[in-house]
């Protein structure tokens, strides 16, 4: 049970960095560790007390497992969050070409 | 059999563009448009040949509850139905607005990718497949948010691209709840297994859900990404976004989570009406004071996903007809809208509604288009607009809640004054304007007209022989609540 | 801005050069070994995109123009989700479901085996390889001091 509030623990961590965080590479990287956070419960959820990793080897004979298809989640949601983060990367780039800087209080040109 | 071609065929055609269209740009647009009319032959398809019968398709040949299944019943295919219908018209008005913006090609290849994801949004039966489709849509526009290269448009898309991360870990939260307390991911099975369970779990998942599907929809406490992004981005990917995306992602998601799979709980009913209520109220009013085209729209958009929310909330059969029938007359009348705005936009090279002169002779159709979806939006009959608002109203009285529906009445009004403002000050004001910074040419006009001949045509679906054709199964479906999971895993 | 050579010192352009065909090799690995053990076509392709960014970060953006065939790795780029696609469609065209996994399954444990899975594998490592670096390469193309207006 503490290790799911620990993972929320570290969702709040990253929520607290993106909300107060003033420089647009702190919030991707908060942004990130939401991103992770949410990765690491999804692992958790599968674990199974006194089970193996779930992979079928030469020689070995089958024993109960942890349950593999969080892990092919977390996988595919890896994968999606690199590219949403490279997205970012490359708009944080623009943004300072255009506005030289990378302090948001600054780069308020839209209202609202 | 017919349920993998709506992603494989966009799909297809984003993948060939690179390759087909690096030589010669414009060999990129007769690729977007065929699979734009072909995905709309497809969806008409179904949505007339099959209706009423909900088809499943097993991705992969793997069987329930392993396999992911594609599930198309006829509120998936009213909903493809919407979305070629806006990619077309938005692909014809498009040809020649974007050349001004660089390379053709990789606007078209992230268009075919966004119609792809929402395509996959509509179509799957899949919890974590819902997922992975809505962050494809997402990151596509995201680029074309910010496709201009201007610096306002850069803004706008991060701003859109953090808060839309924040929804994807929250509904990425859910799923993880979802997964360890039934095992399983796909929509039908979840919806028998959560009937069994305890009403704190269902709680927690139905906050997690609203929130997450909340944002994508702008509801409003949600809704500060959409003024910004719908305003800045081009004009026809504005049309797409204010038209179908924050439908699909948002209000398709939300009905098909809340009615299918967790069997419409009464607190989150009543969630939806207090959300409805002040989206409609103050999207409208804050629509009134913008002098921005562009952001009046947006903000207008805010209100109309609204008037959904409010009558998906009010739960009876004739409240769902009125959310169904506005999202398929908003889409029409609020993609024409923008696309007026964008000729407009093209033709005096301003967005601001204070330089805008009287236009009616120099560009009729822009002029006459735009007074169509003007009345459609104010609920003027015989337009469509009136007849989704008359049905959504009527509905909050006969399930007894009156100050709802004046409420309705009076998001109606501010909606009319918004209207109001557009046209005369940027249609029709009394300062004459001698002329015009760019043409406004054919395929843009083909686009509004088309949109026009559809803001009448749409009004004919509530008669009742058309109606029970097209809208009663739509209905049937939603209203059909947890009976989608015995339907699907019957097949 | 002073103008100081493109790249790193002579050292780290020494041992990259004689290293980035070891990450090759282990990125192969990983992507062939997909079905066997842990990895598989995503992490492999990153091993592969680390190798090629180590010899963009040790020899600079022009050199490394000049000396890998960009075209060629952008075109290899954009065939890959084409050919994922085929092997999609083979399993529609053979009559069972999309990327349904038609081809023979073989013995267990041996490395040509498990049908499909290994092609798309090894098609997945390559897109993601490719992406990842020609998304880095593009953003040290892109020049901050031009374009500022507007």
């Amino acid at each position: 049970m503490t290790i799911y509030v620990l993972c929320f623990a570290l969702f709040l961590v990253g929520l607290y960095g993106l909300l107060t965080k003033r420089d647009l590479i702190k919030i991707i990287l908060s942004s990130g560790i939401m991103g992770y956070s949410c990765n690491l419960m999804l692992v958790l959820f599968g674990y199974r007390r006194g089970a193996l990793y779930p992979i079928l080897e030469k020689g070995k004979e089958a024993a109960p497992m942890v349950d593999p298809l969080p892990q092919a989640l977390v996988l595919t949601s890896i994968v999606i969050e690199l590219g949403v983060t490279a997205l970012l990367a490359a708009l944080a780039i623009r943004l300072f070409q255009k506005y030289r800087t990378y302090d948001i209080t600054k780069i308020r040109r839209l209202s609202g | 059999m017919i349920a993998p071609y709506f992603i494989i065929v966009p799909l297809l055609a984003a993948f060939l563009i690179p390759f087909v269209a690096k030589r010669r740009d414009a060999r990129a647009v007769p690729v977007s448009l065929a699979a734009a009319l072909s995905l709309l032959a497809l969806s008409a398809y179904v949505f007339f040949v099959h209706s009423g019968e909900t088809l499943v398709y097993k991705m992969s040949a793997w069987k329930l509850p392993i396999g992911i299944n594609l599930v198309l019943d006829a509120f998936s295919s009213f909903m493809l139905i919407i979305v070629s219908l806006i990619a077309l018209t938005s692909l014809l008005f498009s040809v020649k607005y974007i050349r001004h913006l660089g390379q053709d090609w990789k606007y078209y290849a992230l268009f075919m990718l966004l119609v792809a994801g929402m395509n996959g949004v509509v179509v799957t039966g899949d919890l974590f497949n819902l997922f992975v489709f809505m962050e494809i849509a997402l990151i596509a526009a995201l680029a074309l948010v910010a496709y201009g290269g201007k610096a306002h448009e850069f803004e706008a898309s991060f701003k859109y691209a953090i808060m839309a991360s924040v929804s994807a870990s929250l509904i990425l939260l859910s799923i993880a709840v979802v997964y360890s307390s039934t095992s399983s991911l796909a929509l039908a099975t979840i919806s028998q297994s959560l009937a069994g369970k305890s009403p704190v779990l269902v709680l927690w998942l139905g906050s997690l859900f609203m929130a997450g599907f909340g944002v994508k929809a702008a509801a409003m406490p949600f809704h500060a990404w959409l003024p910004d992004a719908h305003s800045s981005a081009p004009s026809p990917v504005s049309a797409m976004l204010s038209g179908v995306l924050i439908k699909t992602l948002g209000v398709y998601a939300l009905i098909r989570i809340f009615y299918n799979v967790l069997g419409a709980p009464p607190l989150f009913l009543q969630v939806f009406l207090g959300l409805g209520a002040v989206s409609i109220i103050l999207g409208n009013l804050l629509a009134i004071g913008q002098w921005d085209l562009k952001r009046l729209l947006a903000y207008s958009s805010i209100g109309q996903v609204g008037y959904i929310l409010l009558a998906a909330g009010i739960g009876t059969p004739l409240a769902m007809l009125g959310a169904v029938f506005h999202m398929i007359n908003h889409a029409v009348f609020k993609s024409l809208l923008f696309y007026n705005a964008g000729a407009l936009e093209t033709a005096l090279g301003t967005r601001d509604l204070r330089q805008m002169g009287d236009v009616s002779r120099l560009l009729p159709v822009t002029a006459r288009t735009s007074m169509i979806a003007s009345l459609s939006i104010s609920g003027i009959p015989p337009f469509n607009g009136f007849f989704s608002k008359l049905v959504i109203i009527v509905a909050a009285v006969q399930a007894g809640h009156p100050l709802l529906a004046l409420a309705a009445v009076v998001g109606s009004l501010f909606t009319m004054a918004a209207f109001l403002k557009v046209q005369r000050y940027g249609l029709r004001s009394g300062r004459p304007v001698e002329k015009l910074v760019g043409r406004v040419d054919g395929a843009m006009k083909a686009a509004m007209i088309i949109l026009a001949a559809l803001c009448l045509l749409t009004s004919l679906l509530v008669v009742p022989g058309i109606r029970e054709a097209t809208l009663d199964p739509v209905v049937k479906v939603i209203m059909d609540k947890t009976q989608y999971a015995l339907t699907v895993l019957g097949k | 801005m002073t103008d100081k050579p493109a790249g790193m010192t002579l050292i780290i352009k020494t041992v990259s050069r004689l290293i980035v065909g070891l990450i090759f090799l282990y990125g192969i690995y990983i992507i062939l070994h997909g079905h066997l053990s842990p990895g598989g076509g995503f992490g492999g392709g990153v091993v592969l995109a680390l190798g090629l960014l180590a010899i963009l970060l040790a020899y600079g953006r022009e050199e490394t123009q000049k000396w890998l065939r960009i075209r060629l790795l952008k075109d290899l780029e954009h065939a890959s989700p084409l050919l994922f696609l085929g092997v999609g469609l083979l399993g529609m065209a053979t009559g069972s479901a999309f990327l349904a996994n038609v081809l023979s399954k073989g013995r267990l444990f041996a490395l040509l085996s498990s049908g499909t899975i290994l092609p798309l594998n090894v098609i997945i490592g390559l897109k993601v390889g490719l992406s990842l670096f020609l998304v880095v390469l593009a953003m040290a193309e892109f020049d901050i001091r031009k374009g500022a207006d507007e």
